[in-house]
Formats: structure tokens, C-alpha cells, sequence
């Protein structure tokens, strides 16, 4: 079988890419190996653990379960673009940092790019809704508690941002 | 030294990279000619190995190489044996360690028979269908009784048996115990633990160099060092030739420290032999099977008891999964045996094991490392005993406990690190006051509980105590060293996979030296950086590495003292070390910066006394006497649905001991993420094998780990006893969080439903919904 090969034109965290892929090629491991944003993370390629969560047109999607063809014409939004580089974090981050919200950080950037999403909708939810929000972040080390607080804490500061 | 940073929950330092995307973990490695690595896996559990095709992969364009065992000659060795069985006298022991590659057996499903090189990954995954794999089906080996008939395939064909290990340790005189007993009760217990499945996989990527004649390995382990020595052997290398970075690791919980996996053992060696990088990631399906689990005991156990409530003893005889394999040797089952006994006086104690082999994934130490089901037996034995006696459910516990006076405790019988169980330091009554209290548990059962079953409603109160050996040898040590900028560096040999390393020594240094623990850069699982150590296993990191980073940082401040009293000419007590310099007291404007003392310290001309070593730094080692005990107290209040055994959980409390405590915040994450996993243990997570031993749940969508809907808020507190096996006075705490779940469930539960009235007793764990379902329906004799 000769891989089929094509072209697509794609903006991830505001700078544009054009490149040639395989049509199988996941979008995950584009992202990751090909644009060389290792920052969004590969747990599960099932689509469970919501660690490869990235931003396609601002909604929530896991890069494990698209092909890169599929981003072709669309906006990407990934963990590296949420802070500037060496610059103030954002609330989100900010919040993780103050509530110890992660310990090997594998997860981290899905539930950062699942919850920006989900705060920026809900600026001002109960803590059983952003359980609920978080509930397809799969978390191996803190027992979610402290990021619950983080996410309280960084709706709160994001409300208080202009 | 001011403790102004240690015992304070200071931020971490690593949080920056991590939430910004720019950690280094394994896979994140790329380098110019990368190959990709794919393994074909065994999908039968038990079969001869007839013969294996591989010429048409190798045609397959993309494809640079396939081997199978042949092909590695004299690099095919079985595995090392980690660790030696402790010298338990009449132990039988039968070590049988793993494959790097199946030669003429396949034991287990996910055994890899061949590898394939190629340009990508999903070219080595196509190449994978290429393979014709020929095997001679055998019955598969997967019931730990049946294993022990005689009729039973045998997973290994030299042994005369299943028997992986046969061991007896006895304490007092059981016998004479039972005849003076109120009460003898006997029951079955059954407890399965399941797999660490961290979020990030394991990975290995390897690079040969050549011509430096360098082997730069990436590997997701925990213990970096052993495996730079060993591979250093086996591939007939120097220990200097070898470099073993252990980057940012995406949790591990115990399995990443098993070595050596047979992917650690492939990769160097291809890349040596292409001469080109290589990188395998596991995928989570092969996780599933490739990585170590833990799963399940049997215990047939009694306890003689008092008409007080006192135990008089216990018996245990217990079966031990180990699987296909045994490299981790005894420590598994050796935890249950010694962690059943808990923080309880029990003068009369005789636990016989057998460790089993099965054709099952391999059993190494997962969080808890068969604490748990020690534990588990204990505390459920107390409760029937409790009922049985018509005593309260935490009395009879507290009327158990070790008292105060009685440390150190000796228990006789010998423990994983091979000394005799012995608790250096501990005082459990308060610890248990101040869990009953913050559960409410009194006001529960008289006043709550009444009302709220009057309304219907199934709520239960469970509460279980534990204790858990941490901080054992053999030693780690820590390079501390003032550079010219004046930040200070420090390598250890562990390695880290979230545990905060990164800022709980840093504020160990920072007290010693001055300096904020921003300005503490720690190196950890660089082989090049630190070049000896044992790994981070069994709650060890903070008490073992910690220790070491404190007496070298300790020895740091003396240097500095004495250069600084040296370059002033006054007392080294006239001098004070605080932010970043060393000044004289009174005389602020009067002083030096770390970062010229260290430029000092290696002077570029002149001479300098005898004796003086150069550089600002010091390197010192620390290695306990033996373990550390921590203990403590979980309680919770769950309500039940009756129809559906859908279990909500009201309240949970955590009180612990363990020692002094560095960084709180770090701590309570460990407790709280221990929990975690003490819950999906409790009610999900089953690793399901059908009668051929095929895993029937390999995928996140089947095997369930909790979410944040699954883990109630927790409330913490603590009380510090310091151990006085090392300086600092730390101990443990990584696995504390996990262990004694599942007990304290099985008991709300009980309690929630009034199963005694009904005479349904749960003495087996997960309890899923589905299996409290069947388990309420099953008529008791
Ligand atoms: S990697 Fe995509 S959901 Fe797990
Ligand atoms: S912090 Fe390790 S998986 Fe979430």
C-alpha cells in the first residue's frame, strides 16, 4: 500500500503551518513530533484519559482521537500558547501553581486546555460542575482535590480579570 | 540551622515547566536519524514456541531490522534477581526471572517474541502483522489453587511445581494462644490490587554514539543508577561509557522501578547495532500487560481473641500471585506478612506464604506493595471479632494499639530490608483520638446514623488503622555545590516522578545555606550528575535522599563559614549566612556573596593549605540503620444506593504520622493521590483474566481509574513523631494514602447495608457495584 499523502494549512497558537502528512497520521503525534509541541501529552490513544486535550476553534477536543488531515483549515490552541514564553502565567496556570494542583504534571496541560474552555463558558461554577468538567481528565497522582481548589480559585481570578 | 523554608509548604519549583508544556519527558526526546521500535507480543498465555517468520517484515519499505532471540546471541540473559530473598530460615525460594525476548516458551500474554526497527512508528506497527508466529498451545495457569495441583501445567518446566517461594515466620506461640482464646474466628479473605497505570507510559529511547563511544539512554525509571550498571554490563561497557537521564516521569507507583523490562534491554542494543537512535514508546494497551501489576492474595486466616477484645494471636496462611516470573523476588508478600501485624500487640503470630507462579503479567510492588492486603485481613478480623465480643468497633482497636512506652516495638519476625520488623518510634492512641473525632464518629452512631436511617437512607461509618514501614536503606546520597553565580546545585541518584524532589530538598538546602529555595537548582536521575544510589521505592525519597542533601549541605555551610572567617579574620561564630552571602553579625555592610566564596574556593594562583579541597561543595551519603515506621487512622461516612450500590462518599478522614515533615503541601498531595488510588482499588480496579489467562480489560474504558467524581474531599491532619533513625527525623509517606482503603470501605459498607443482620460478610476487595450485588444475594450458611 503506498501512504497516501496530503497538504494542510493549519494555525496552532497563532502561528500558521502548512505541511504535507500521512492521512493516518494522528493529530497528537503532528502536534507533538512534527511542529515539535511536545507540551500536549499522549496517555491513553483511546480517547479516556484526556491528557492529548487541545483547543480546535476554542471547543475541547482530544488530539489522539483526530487525524491531522481533519485539523486542515482549522485554528489550534495548545498548551504552549497559554503563557507567553517566559512571561506571566495564565490565571489557570497561576491557580495549579498556588493550589499544588499537579505532581508529575502529566496531565496537566489537558486539564489546563479542558478547563480554560470550560471556565471561559462557565465563569461561575459550583465545585460538583467543575467535578463534573473535569470528570474526563484522568488524574493518577492528586486525587483531584487540590485541582478542584485551583479551578475554584482560577474562576474567581479570571472574573476579577478585565 | 533556621528552619525558615523546612516544615513550610513552599510552591514548587518544577510547576513552571510542567504547566507551560516545556518539560522533558522520555517522549518528548527527538534526535536527528530517530528510528521507532514495535514489539510483537505474545497473544497466548501458555504455549510451546515452535518457530517465528520474520522475512517478510524485514521486506516491508520503512522497515530497518527485525530480531527475534536468536538474533541477540550471548546479550539473551534471563533478567537480574532485584532483590534477594530476605534469610528466613526453611524458606524455599525459586527464582525464575524474565526474557528479553521469548525463546522457546512464551509464559504470559504480552511476552514480547520480536522487535521491528523502522522509520516511524506506525511502519514498525504494520511490519508487527508481518511476523508468522508458530506456537504449541499449553494450559494456561491462571488459578492460584489450581496452580498447586499436581495435575496443574507448570509454567516453568525445570521446577518440579508452581512453587515460586514457600515461607514460615512465626512470633510467640500460636497454639497456646488459641487454647486460652474467648473466641477463635476463621475466615477466606481475598484481595486483589491492580495495576499503578500512571497517565504516562514507560519509554525508553537509546543513542549510540559511536564515535565518542558514549550509550545515552532516556528511560521513564525510578531507579536510574541500576539500570546505567547493569546495561553498562550486559552490553560490555565501562559505567562511564553509560549515561541514564530519568527526565521529567509521569508517575510511576512502583512498576517503573522493575528492571529490566525487556524494551530497557532491546533498545541499547539495537541502537548499537544500527548505530542510530531509537525510540520505543509503550502504547496503553501494551501497558496493560507489559507493565508490572500486583493483583491478588488469598488469605485463609484466625484470630484468638480475649473476652476484653485483647489479641491473643494470629494465624495466616496465605497464597501469593507472582506471576510468570519472580525478579522482585519476596518483597510483595513479605509486606502483607509483616504489615498485617499493624499497630496492634499481637504476642502470638504464625503467617505461612506461598508465592505462586502463574502465566499471568509479572507481580512487582505497586503503592502499598502488598501492604494493603495485610492490612486488609487485620482490620477485617477485628471488626468480626469486635462484633462477636459486642465491643465498638474502634474501642477494641484502641484497646490493641502499642503503647507509648513500648518503642522501639520489635515483632520478631524479619522484614523486607532483611532486619527484623522493629518500629522505631510511634504513639498511635492520638493519632486514632483525632481520627474518631474529626470523622465525628460517636455522634455519628448514636445520633446521625439513627435519624438518617429512619429516613431510609444506608449510611455507614468504617474506620481502620495501619502502619507502614518507609525509608529503607540501603543509602542514597547528594552533591551540594555553591556555584559563581551564586545559586546552588544539587544532584541526587533517585529519580523523581512527582514527588516535589525538586523543592523539598531545595528547602533543605536553602535553611542550611541562606538562600531562597528558588535559587536550589536539584538534579535527580542523571547518572552523570550523580553517579551512585538506589532509587526512589518503598517511601524512601525524602527520608533517605533528604538526609543525604541535608549533611552535605550542612558540610556546604561549614566551608563557608571557615572561608569567609578565613578571608574577614574573625570567628566563624561572629559570621551569619542568611540571603544569599555571609556577613558578620552587627556589621551588615561587611560581606561576602556564596557565589566569590565559591569562586574562592578554587583559586587560580597561589597556594593553599594541606588537606583543602577546592570547589565550594560537599558530597555526602546517608544510609538509615533500618526502616522508619509511619501509622495512622482513615475513617469515612459512605451512603449506599441498596438498589443500585451506586456508594457516595460523605466524609473522609486522614490522620498520619510520619515523622517531621518537610513541605506540608507536598505531603498532603501524596495522601490525597494515595487515596485516590485506594478508592479505584476499593471498588474498580480488577485486572480481569479469563480461564486462558487474556486479560478481559485491557483499556482505560474497561479498567477504571477514578475521576474527580470518584474522589471525595479529604479532610488531612497529622501528628509528628520523629524517627530517630536519621537526623532529620523524617518518615515515609508516599504509599500511606493507599493502604488501609479498602478496609475502611468493606466496613462502611457493611454498616451502611446492616449486612451482619442479614449475615453477609464482605471480606474481599474491589467491591464493585456488580459484585455487591451478588455478593447481598448469596445466602450465608
Ligand atoms: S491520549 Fe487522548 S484521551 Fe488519552
Ligand atoms: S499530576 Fe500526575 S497524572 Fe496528574
Amino acid at each position: 500500500m503506498q501512504p497516501d499523502h496530503h497538504e494542510i494549512e493549519l494555525t496552532v497558537n497563532g502561528t500558521h503551518y502548512r505541511r504535507t502528512v500521512e492521512s493516518r497520521l494522528l493529530l497528537c503525534d503532528f502536534l507533538r513530533h512534527e511542529l515539535g509541541l511536545a507540551g500536549t501529552h499522549v496517555g491513553c490513544e483511546h480517547g479516556v484519559c484526556g491528557a492529548c486535550t487541545i483547543l480546535l476553534d476554542g471547543d475541547p477536543v482530544r488530539s489522539c482521537l483526530m487525524l491531522a488531515v481533519q485539523a486542515n483549515g482549522h485554528t489550534l490552541a495548545t498548551v504552549e500558547g497559554l503563557a507567553p514564553a517566559g512571561g506571566e502565567l495564565h490565571p489557570l496556570q497561576q491557580a495549579m501553581h498556588a493550589h499544588h494542583g499537579l505532581q508529575c504534571g502529566y496531565c496537566t496541560p489537558g486539564i489546563l486546555m479542558t478547563m480554560t474552555a470550560y471556565l471561559t463558558e462557565h465563569p461561575s461554577p459550583s465545585e460538583d460542575e467543575v467535578r463534573e468538567a473535569l470528570s474526563g481528565n484522568l488524574c493518577r497522582c492528586t486525587g483531584y482535590q487540590n485541582i478542584v481548589d485551583a479551578m475554584m480559585d482560577a474562576a474567581a481570578r479570571m472574573r476579577e480579570a478585565p | 540551622m533556621s528552619t525558615r523554608f523546612f516544615g513550610a509548604p513552599v510552591k514548587r519549583n518544577e510547576d513552571r515547566k510542567l504547566l507551560t508544556g516545556q518539560a522533558l519527558f522520555v517522549d518528548d526526546v527527538e534526535l536527528p536519524g530517530l528510528l521507532h521500535v514495535a514489539f510483537l507480543r505474545s497473544q497466548v498465555a501458555h504455549a510451546r514456541l515452535k518457530h517465528i517468520d520474520i522475512s517478510r517484515a524485514r521486506k516491508r519499505p520503512g522497515v530497518v531490522a527485525v530480531y527475534i532471540a536468536e538474533d541477540y546471541g550471548a546479550y539473551w540473559q534471563p533478567g537480574p534477581l532485584l532483590v534477594q530473598p530476605p534469610p528466613i530460615p526453611g524458606s524455599t525460594f525459586n527464582p525464575r526471572t524474565q526474557v528479553p525476548l521469548a525463546r522457546d516458551k512464551v509464559r504470559y500474554v504480552g511476552e514480547p517474541l520480536a522487535v521491528v526497527v523502522a522509520e516511524s512508528r506506525y511502519l514498525a506497527e504494520d511490519a508487527l502483522d508481518d511476523i508468522d508466529v508458530e506456537l504449541e498451545p499449553l494450559p494456561a495457569v491462571v488459578d492460584m489453587e489450581e496452580a498447586l495441583t499436581t495435575a496443574s501445567a507448570r509454567v516453568h518446566d525445570d521446577l518440579g511445581s508452581n512453587v515460586a517461594a514457600h515461607v514460615h515466620q512465626v512470633k510467640g506461640d500460636y497454639r497456646k494462644a488459641a487454647a486460652n482464646a474467648q473466641i477463635i474466628l476463621k475466615r477466606r479473605f481475598r484481595y486483589e490490587h491492580g495495576i499503578s497505570s500512571p497517565i504516562e507510559t514507560r519509554g525508553v529511547v537509546a543513542h549510540w554514539n559511536e564515535r565518542g563511544q558514549q550509550m545515552t539512554i532516556w528511560d521513564t525509571t525510578q531507579a536510574p543508577v541500576f539500570i546505567r550498571n547493569g546495561l553498562a554490563a550486559m552490553l560490555g561497557l565501562g559505567e562511564r561509557q553509560v549515561r541514564v537521564i530519568a527526565p521529567f516521569v509521569g508517575g510511576g507507583f512502583g512498576p517503573k522501578i522493575m528492571m529490566f523490562y525487556p524494551e530497557e534491554v532491546a533498545l541499547p542494543w539495537i541502537s548499537m547495532r544500527l548505530n542510530r537512535p531509537v525510540k520505543w514508546i509503550e502504547d496503553r494497551l501494551e501497558h496493560f500487560v507489559a507493565t508490572t501489576h500486583e493483583r491478588g492474595q488469598i488469605h485463609d486466616a484466625e484470630i484468638a481473641v480475649a473476652a476484653d477484645g485483647r489479641i491473643l494471636g494470629v494465624k495466616d496462611v496465605f497464597l501469593h500471585d507472582t506471576g510468570a516470573y519472580n525478579p522482585y523476588g519476596l518483597t510483595v508478600p513479605i509486606n502483607s506478612q509483616c504489615t498485617l501485624l499493624g499497630p496492634y500487640v499481637i504476642p502470638a503470630y504464625d503467617s505461612t506464604f506461598t508465592a505462586v507462579f502463574t502465566n499471568l503479567p509479572i507481580v512487582t510492588p505497586y503503592r502499598g506493595a502488598g501492604r494493603q492486603h495485610g492490612v486488609f485481613v487485620i482490620e477485617r478480623l477485628l471488626d468480626l471479632a469486635a462484633r462477636e465480643l459486642n465491643i465498638d468497633r474502634a474501642e477494641i482497636r484502641r484497646r490493641n494499639l502499642i503503647p507509648q512506652d513500648a518503642f522501639p516495638y520489635n515483632n520478631e519476625i524479619i522484614f523486607q530490608d532483611f532486619a527484623p520488623l522493629s518500629y522505631d518510634s510511634g504513639n498511635y492512641e492520638p493519632v486514632l483520638a483525632k481520627a474518631l473525632d474529626a470523622i465525628g464518629y460517636q455522634r455519628f452512631l448514636t445520633e446521625e446514623q439513627p435519624k438518617v436511617r429512619e429516613e431510609g437512607r444506608c449510611v455507614g461509618i468504617g474506620i481502620a488503622c495501619y502502619v507502614e514501614g518507609t525509608g529503607i536503606g540501603p543509602y542514597e546520597g547528594a552533591k551540594v555545590q555553591v556555584q559563581a553565580n551564586g545559586k546552588v546545585n544539587v544532584a541526587t541518584g533517585i529519580g523523581t516522578q512527582g514527588q516535589g524532589h525538586f523543592t523539598s530538598f531545595a528547602q533543605i538546602v536553602a535553611d542550611h545555606l541562606g538562600v531562597d529555595p528558588a535559587d536550589v537548582d536539584i538534579v535527580t536521575g542523571d547518572t552523570d550528575q550523580f553517579y551512585w544510589g538506589a532509587g526512589t521505592f518503598a517511601s524512601r525519597g525524602a527520608v533517605v535522599a533528604g538526609n543525604a542533601v541535608s549533611e552535605a549541605s550542612a558540610a556546604v555551610r561549614r566551608k563557608a563559614l571557615k572561608l569567609a572567617s578565613d578571608a574577614f579574620e574573625c570567628a566563624e561564630e561572629d559570621l551569619v549566612l542568611a540571603d544569599g552571602k555571609v556577613s558578620i553579625a552587627g556589621i551588615p555592610g561587611k560581606f561576602i556573596r556564596l557565589g566569590e566564596l565559591a569562586q574562592r574556593a578554587n583559586p587560580m594562583r597561589g597556594a593553599v593549605k594541606p588537606g583543602t579541597e577546592p570547589g565550594l561543595e560537599s558530597t555526602q551519603y546517608f544510609g538509615p540503620p533500618s526502616g522508619a515506621t509511619a501509622n495512622g487512622v482513615h475513617a469515612a461516612i459512605v451512603e449506599i444506593d441498596p438498589l443500585t450500590f451506586e456508594l457516595k462518599v460523605l466524609k473522609y478522614v486522614v490522620v498520619h504520622d510520619c515523622g517531621t515533615v518537610i513541605n506540608p503541601m507536598i505531603l498532603e498531595g501524596q495522601i490525597h493521590g494515595g487515596v485516590a488510588q485506594g478508592i479505584g482499588n476499593a471498588f474498580f480496579e480488577k485486572l480481569a483474566f479469563d480461564d486462558q489467562g487474556q486479560l478481559l480489560n485491557a483499556s482505560l474504558a474497561d479498567y477504571l481509574l477514578p475521576t474527580a467524581l470518584d474522589v471525595p474531599r479529604m479532610e488531612l491532619d497529622h501528628t509528628v513523631t520523629p524517627s530517630p533513625l536519621n537526623p532529620l527525623g523524617i518518615k515515609g509517606a508516599g504509599e500511606a494514602g493507599a493502604i488501609p482503603v479498602g478496609a475502611v470501605f468493606a466496613q462502611a459498607i457493611e454498616d451502611a447495608l446492616q449486612l451482619t443482620s442479614r449475615k453477609v460478610e464482605l471480606l474481599e476487595i474491589p467491591l464493585s457495584p456488580s459484585r455487591l450485588f451478588e455478593l447481598t444475594r448469596q445466602e450465608v450458611p
